[in-house]
């Protein structure tokens, strides 16, 4: 009587769930091949190259607000947070700091940004999307006052500037390193989220938080982790930002929480939390890439880009809902 | 399992003496006691406000008594928070299923209890965990690696079972476990009750089905205004006294029989179907009669309602009202033609919870109540008195929000909101479940008076008893297909359970 536990049956919805937004990048990718003057110039590798680069921003965000999201939160203060970090390391770098130390400081800048909205959301019971929303507007003026309401140009032979710089523009590799951040990242977190209790339990906040308490998941201090480990990501974000630019702007990168949530809503996840992966959010990320680099290509306005781009989200989070229907049956 | 030793022989599993706990003003617990043996199924019976679910609080650390003593095992026991409780050996099974619906059976099974070093999860540990948890139950067929929203309520009840299994728990608390399982389901249950008390696990067993009590349960406890009032073994045990002990007055007939006849059809279904369910239903619905719809869940019985009401596609068949064919309709129109719609599913559907008492009864006709497209909140008020009057519902005053009633109040709301709406046709999904003896009296009562009022009603309910006293005619739906509807007298509960499961013939043998 006593069988071994049976293993795991493969379920081809939950392929369909990993396979969906790959597909979408295939299609996207698809659709713009079409064209007879952009494919020979779509598929190079210094073209990949660029909306590698052009990715790692919103894909580094992507990650910390997958976690968020799946926890049944939102988090608004990406773009703030990310124009505040930069200026912050543009500054570090412009006293004198170390590479490293500026990194570093920048980083734990983002990750305080992260723990002051954790903080509020789980002490108070707040709603983050208000919490967030305030917290944006917050961080947006610290970054113009710290800044003194222009940019702050990073020293112009700064090693940081090398962390996004395009070497050899016309073949995919050599990448730069702040490509390779995103990608070692996207795996560690990935990690996180599948393997550790940790990661389990975001996933189990977002699904059904009263059932989380019940079953013993201090629930406040893991939220106040989540946000406080994205605020980190938004940090790190904050320094490509920086390194792209070269220098730290307080006005950069408004809208840019709106993007990656968009990535990640494409990439599988629900906003009402409990479902999402990092997978699903990267090929979103790469998808909202490739709609803004293959759009330029076509010699589109941007007006045009913004429209394709919106019913895009609308189209993928409608496919999703009725996968998600016809699932349930 | 090892056979007993001396102290439990001696000593009860749990003992609670003189426990009391006040609110501010209210006493909530005035004085209960009762003791409960290892392997033992105790049953606590009382009306809903009987302190049922204070003492249950109290037992799983939500809550710390004011006075008096409670022993797990002879050793004082007094939980500080529910996480502590679960550790010391007290498991919850809650009305409300508590499972996290995205995540898979086996992540339920072990959510928070995973098994892990440094943080980092030992899955193939956790399978085999979970598997064991469900085999003990004889239900390792439900598959671990489904999400748990794709499960039948049954099955994730099961899980819940299984979660409460894994801490290894003394003393399991269930309340209201069949409040949404067919009869069927509910065998399956009690024999995973029995699994239970063979592995000397203690059940306090809360239920409003007295019969269910009598089944399943060694002895009860009586609770009436937060007093233990009696005690006693279950199988000497006579039910029209428990009845008597518990609402502290006779209740004559719990189901009243009001003289009224039949007229004209309102409403006629010709083999409707939806996708996937149901199949085929067929009825037709008298002015004045009361038709109860019996059948396992999951075989298409609310389906039939939703599709009807059109909240779901109709994609067969024919809806006639009044003799005028109208299938496919919105909820919209329904209304409009004097078709309400009662949701099985109070707390999600049926109710807008962080609304008003007058906001929920008026919903759906605001015209007596508003002049030039402004409500006059002084006439809605005022209304919603007096339906709260006539369904004696006990709140404060029509502003209340209606997720601080208790169930049987909440659904006399819901109900309410249909007799605002004048309906003349009421299909009513589950309208006692989770309720207390008195609030299912008053709506038996209830639908008596509208029966007698000529308006039509369709009763769906898993809870026979109330099937046969209640209602003119019963069809009995199997596999989404509702053929037959007969007078309730040519039934039985045998006859019905019977053709529930699809065994019509020997129903009529």
């Amino acid at each position: 009587m006593n069988k071994s536990a049976p293993a795991k049956a493969f379920n081809p919805f939950h392929a369909l769930n990993v396979v969906g937004p790959f597909f979408g990048l295939l299609l996207v990718l698809g659709l713009f091949s079409l064209s007879p003057e952009v494919r020979p110039y779509l598929f190079t590798g210094g073209n990949f190259k660029i909306i590698l680069i052009q990715t790692v921003i919103v894909a580094l965000g992507a990650l910390g607000m997958t976690m968020i999201i799946v926890s049944g939160g939102i988090d608004l203060s990406v773009g703030s947070a990310v124009a505040l970090t930069s200026v912050v390391g543009a500054t570090l770098l412009v006293k004198g700091y170390s590479t490293a130390t500026a990194i570093v400081l920048t980083v734990l800048a983002g990750g305080l940004i992260g723990l002051a909205n954790g903080l509020i959301i789980a002490g108070f019971s707040m709603m983050p999307f208000i919490v967030t929303l305030g917290m944006m507007g917050v961080v947006r003026g610290l970054a113009k006052w710290l800044a003194g309401n222009q940019t702050v140009n990073s020293p112009p032979d700064a090693p940081l500037n090398h962390l996004m710089a395009r070497v050899s523009p016309t073949a995919l590799f050599p990448l730069p390193p702040g490509v390779w951040i995103a990608i070692g990242l996207a795996i560690v977190v990935s990690v996180v989220m599948r393997q550790t209790v940790f990661g389990r339990y975001i996933y189990a906040i977002g699904s059904n938080e009263a059932t989380a308490r019940l079953c013993g998941i201090r629930v406040r201090l893991q939220k106040v982790l989540i946000y406080a480990l994205a605020g980190l990501l938004f940090g790190l974000a904050g320094v490509m930002q920086l390194s792209r630019l070269t220098q730290g702007d307080p006005t950069v990168a408004i809208g840019l929480e709106l993007d990656i949530i968009a990535a990640v809503v494409i990439g599988g996840a629900s906003l009402s939390g409990g479902t999402g992966s990092i997978l699903g959010s990267m090929i979103g990320a790469l998808i909202m890439a490739v709609l803004r680099n293959g759009s330029n290509q076509m010699g589109w306005q941007n007006f045009t880009q913004e429209i394709i781009i919106g019913i895009v989200i609308i189209i993928a989070v409608g496919l999703d809902t009725f996968r998600q229907s016809r699932m349930r049956r | 399992m090892n056979c007993m030793d001396s102290t439990t022989l001696t000593t009860p599993r749990l003992r609670m003496t003189a426990v009391q706990k006040s609110f501010g003003a209210t006493r909530a617990l005035k004085n209960v006691s009762f003791e409960v043996a290892a392997g033992e199924v105790h049953a606590l019976i009382g009306e809903n406000g009987a302190g049922k679910s204070t003492l249950m609080k109290i037992l799983s650390g939500a809550h710390l008594p004011d006075a008096g003593a409670v022993e797990l095992d002879g050793q004082p026991f007094v939980p500080a928070n529910p996480l502590r409780a679960r550790r010391s050996g007290i498991a919850m099974i809650y009305q409300e299923l508590t499972l996290a619906p995205h995540l898979s059976v086996e992540e339920n099974i072990l959510l928070g209890e995973e098994p892990a070093r440094c943080g980092w999860l030992n899955r193939s540990r956790r399978r085999e965990l979970a598997h064991r948890a469900l085999a003990e139950l004889r239900h390792e067929k439900i598959p671990l690696d489904a999400p748990v929203n794709s499960r039948t309520i049954a099955e994730q009840q099961i899980v819940e079972i299984a979660r409460a299994l894994i801490g290894e728990p003394k003393v399991l608390i269930m309340d209201e476990p069949t409040s949404s399982l067919t009869q069927v389901d509910t065998q399956n249950l009690f024999a995973v009750i029995e699994r239970l008390r063979r592995l000397k696990v203690s059940v306090i067993y809360i239920s409003h089905f007295l019969e269910e009590c009598q089944r399943i349960a060694d002895r009860y406890t009586v609770l009436r205004d937060g007093e233990s009032v009696a005690h006693g073994d279950m199988a000497s045990a006579d039910l029209r006294q428990i009845i008597r002990l518990m609402v502290g007055r006779e209740i004559s007939d719990i189901y009243p029989r009001m003289p009224h006849g039949l007229g004209e059809p309102v409403l006629e279904l010709r083999a409707l179907a939806g996708w996937p369910k149901p199949q085929a239903a067929s009825l037709t619905l008298r002015a004045g009669e009361i038709l109860g719809v019996a059948g396992l869940v999951g075989t298409g019985r609310t389906e039939t309602l939703r599709a009807c009401f059109g909240l779901d596609r109709v994609y067969g068949g024919a809806v006639l009202v009044r003799s005028k064919e109208e299938t496919h309709r919105t909820p919209a129109q329904r209304l409009k033609s004097g078709i309400g719609l009662l949701s099985e599913n109070r707390k999600e559907e049926g109710l807008m919870l962080n609304r008003s008492l007058a906001d929920n009864l008026t919903l759906t006709r605001y015209a007596p109540l508003s002049r030039c497209g402004f409500i006059q909140r002084r006439r809605q008020r005022q209304t919603a008195q007096d339906w709260m009057d006539r369904l004696d519902v006990r709140a404060q005053d029509p502003g209340q929000t209606v997720g601080e009633l208790s169930g049987g109040n909440q659904q006399k709301i819901a109900l309410g909101r249909l007799l605002h709406h004048q309906a003349s046709v009421l299909l009513l999904d589950e309208p006692t479940r989770g309720i207390d003896v008195g609030s299912k009296a008053q709506i038996y009562k209830l639908l008596g008076q509208l029966a007698e009022q000529g308006k039509a009603i369709i009763f769906v309910s898993s809870y026979l008893p109330e099937l046969l006293g209640v209602c003119d005619t019963i069809g009995v739906m199997c596999r989404g297909v509702l053929l037959e509807v007969r007078p309730a007298g040519q039934w039985t509960e045998h006859g019905i359970i019977a053709a529930a499961i699809g065994q019509a013939a020997t129903a009529t043998a």
